[in-house]
């Protein structure tokens, strides 16, 4: 992974320094309210319903194990002992105390970490496929492009004052694990045909209140030119979006005002000026970075033995069997596997841990995967580079600290925001649906045999648990001061990415697990043979659903 | 906006301001160094030929730097407008006037901007900053150095970072 040289750790160090002196004028009355605001929201603190929050960035989700550590050790001494892993891949601490907020940040930086730009109106953290460099469908490594973009992205001059927030997102494989197509700018790597890498352009997705799905600016733009052609994009958007409504300030209402065309010939007319310019990437920098991303030193691996035990544990093991079903993944090199750990255990918010857990997780990456740990968008922790032959010691070790749940891509790994119990935005609850979903579907044998299915839970239509692109989505209202939701069905993320429609009038949340049972049955009557969810909800299309759900009760 | 504090900070130092700045809807013009709207600048060239005193312009933010820089090149300062502090715009167009249109002379901020952005409005190219409110000049001072180095290309800086140090 990037480590950080001696300009990287300066900047990150300085700007320590420069926050804690704001932090000491805002409390002594030198900075007002106002003004103090969009200082703490870059440097990823929140004021929440209960207590600040504060954001912290994982860029591209990657992460060692002394940087676990060290969040460990900051949620223990600094906050409750426990972290929530966000859909954007970040981290977030829901009990710090403003004035020590410096001082968190100060021991993040000596871990080469930050909280740069986690929050406010500019350019965040830059995510990506949390398979980068193992999944077997990579055209290329998307790591040291997102960590080129988070180097230029990071204090940007120009660019720290947006009308709204801007999410970047960058995509390496054929399969789309990153939701590229909902960023402010998605990014997709791409080859021509004499084989040079480039990027297909996109711009203008995004979900919260007006949900869209980005459109095509440029199908390649040569590698050297990303960050000249991003300058481009910004700056059209910094100075032509909506600063006058919030809610028409994203990238995406101005893509959709002047048309897509007209934007993408904007961005090229003032590309042109920066085109070759001395922002152009040269091949020592690209070289540079792509050095950090290396690959670990493989053992050379005869995959059908490995394979050929795997299955004999998993023969005289069910639960062993299971977790191998839905938690491992193949990846491109023979021998290894890539694992993912659940943090959606029934009965705790989707996607906290302990601090006693990531010890854990620390010590598992050290043990098994090279040190390293990922963060996904599906608020888990994936280890890559597993051998074969230790998935079962890994197994038994994760089982006992609480993180071999077997429920990855069930409908109990519902991606899920704080919700009303920690976010002063929500309108609603989320938490608590999720526990009750994963307490109403806890036979296993039965979310198996649903397959693939994602159910995302929003308390809000800012939409942080992406209830737009679940297959099931829950999105939390407010009516006349009371707390409802509204189901939405049919969103994904992938290739195909879709979003959600209306089921209908919103539920009480009594009648929430209900209504998901009854979605659910009118699947397995209707599916045929494997399908999933999706397809079958595809084909048949919502009326058959809404029916049952809405029917009067008999 | 503040139309003539007594100090502003300018390329690093506190001085002394001798210019004013004409309001949008004003209908007479002050002696002595005057900053005048853009509009004015553009429909009043003869009447600003024969002021005593220095003439420049001031611009709001969103201005279309494209529709009057070639024609302003030459005045010896334009001051950029806040309207709001997190209005974003005029870091663009300090850049614009600088790293397009080869600006030399001061670019100076006027309205609503805070004191912890002058590290990111000078890498922009601001070199002069007239506060609305009365705030210690010799303190904000200090923002200006918040940062040692950047990574990105900007008005003070045409090498990327990658290519200087990597």
């Amino acid at each position: 992974m990037y480590i950080y040289d001696q300009y990287d750790q300066k900047l990150v160090d300085e700007r320590v320094e420069q926050y804690r002196d704001q932090t000491k004028r805002y409390l002594d009355g030198q900075i007002s309210d106002e003004e103090f605001l969009p200082l703490r929201l870059q440097n990823g603190l929140y004021v929440q319903r209960l207590a600040p929050m504060l954001r912290i960035a994982v860029p591209y989700g990657l992460m060692s194990s002394r940087q676990v550590r060290k969040i460990a050790d900051i949620s223990r001494t600094y906050d409750k002992g426990y972290v929530h892993f966000t859909t954007r891949q970040n981290i977030q601490l829901n009990w710090p105390v403003l004035e020590e907020v410096p001082d968190i940040l100060a021991e993040l930086a000596s871990v080469e970490m930050h909280a740069i730009q986690t929050s406010g109106n500019c350019i965040r953290n830059t995510t990506t496929d949390q398979f980068a460099g193992v999944a077997s469908d990579e055209i290329e490594d998307p790591r040291p492009w997102c960590e080129i973009i988070r180097q230029w992205s990071t204090l940007h001059p120009e660019f720290a004052f947006l009308p709204r927030k801007f999410k970047i997102a960058v995509c390496g494989s054929e399969e789309d694990r990153a939701a590229f197509l909902l960023h402010d700018i998605g990014l997709q790597l791409v080859k021509n045909d004499s084989g040079e890498t480039g990027f297909h352009v996109f711009v203008g997705g995004g979900l919260g209140r007006t949900p869209v799905i980005a459109s095509s600016v440029r199908e390649f733009l040569p590698k050297e030119h990303l960050l000249t052609y991003l300058d481009a994009i910004l700056r059209v958007y910094n100075r032509y979006g909506n600063r006058d409504n919030k809610y028409k300030a994203r990238i995406k209402i101005l893509v959709r005002a002047w048309t897509p065309e007209v934007f993408a010939e904007r961005v090229e007319a003032e590309w042109e000026h920066l085109k070759n310019g001395p922002a152009t990437l040269n091949g020592n920098e690209i070289e540079r970075v792509k050095g950090f991303f290396t690959a670990p030193d493989y053992q050379t691996l005869d995959d059908a033995s490995a394979e050929a035990q795997l299955q004999t544990l998993a023969s005289e093991n069910k639960a062993f069997s299971r977790w191998l079903d839905r938690n491992i993944r193949a990846q491109k090199q023979a021998g290894y596997s890539s694992v993912t750990l659940s943090l959606k255990p029934a009965g705790v918010a989707p996607g906290d841990v302990t601090d006693r857990q990531l010890d854990i997780i620390a010590d598992l990456a050290d043990r098994f995967s090279f040190g390293e740990i990922r963060t996904t968008h599906n608020q888990n922790i994936v280890l890559a580079d597993v051998l074969k032959s230790e998935l079962f010691e890994l197994w038994q070790q994760a089982k006992s600290a609480g993180l071999a749940t077997p429920n990855i891509g069930t409908i109990n790994d519902m991606i899920c925001c704080p919700g009303g119990d920690y976010c002063s935005l929500a309108n609603a609850k989320s938490i608590p649906v999720a526990e009750a979903i994963q307490r109403k579907f806890d036979d296993l044998d039965y979310v198996y045999d649903l397959g693939d299915l994602e159910l995302n839970i929003s308390g809000c239509m800012n939409a942080c648990g992406h209830h737009h692109i679940g297959h099931i989505g829950i999105l939390g209202v407010d009516k006349k001061g009371e707390e409802w939701y509204q189901i939405q069905l049919g969103g994904s993320a992938n290739k195909d990415a879709a979003l959600a429609k209306v089921l209908g009038r919103s539920l009480s949340r009594d009648a929430v697990v209900d209504s998901i049972e009854k979605l659910l049955d009118v699947y397995v009557e209707n599916r045929l043979d494997q399908e999933s969810f999706l397809n079958t909800y595809q084909r048949i299309g919502i009326e058959k659903f809404k029916e049952r759900v809405y029917a009067p009760a008999s | 906006m503040h139309q003539h504090p007594k100090q502003i900070l300018k390329d690093g130092v506190v001085v002394d301001n001798s210019w004013q700045v004409v309001a949008a809807d004003a209908d007479s013009l002050p002696s002595g160094d005057i900053l005048v709207p853009i509009a004015f600048w553009q429909e009043n060239q003869q009447q600003l030929a024969d002021h005593s005193g220095n003439v420049g312009v001031w611009v709001d933010g969103h201005g279309e730097v494209e529709e009057f820089a070639n024609s302003i090149t030459t005045v010896p300062v334009i001051a950029i407008n806040f309207p709001k502090f997190v209005d974003g715009r005029g870091f663009s167009l300090a850049r614009l006037l600088r790293e397009r249109y080869g600006y030399i002379g001061e670019i100076r901020a006027v309205g609503q901007f805070i004191r912890d952005q002058l590290f990111m409005m000078q890498r922009c190219g601001f070199n002069a900053f007239q506060f609305d409110s009365e705030i210690d000049l010799a303190a904000a001072c200090k923002s200006l150095n918040d940062f040692s180095d950047a990574y990105q290309v900007a008005a003070d800086q045409p090498e990327p970072l990658f290519k200087r140090h990597r």
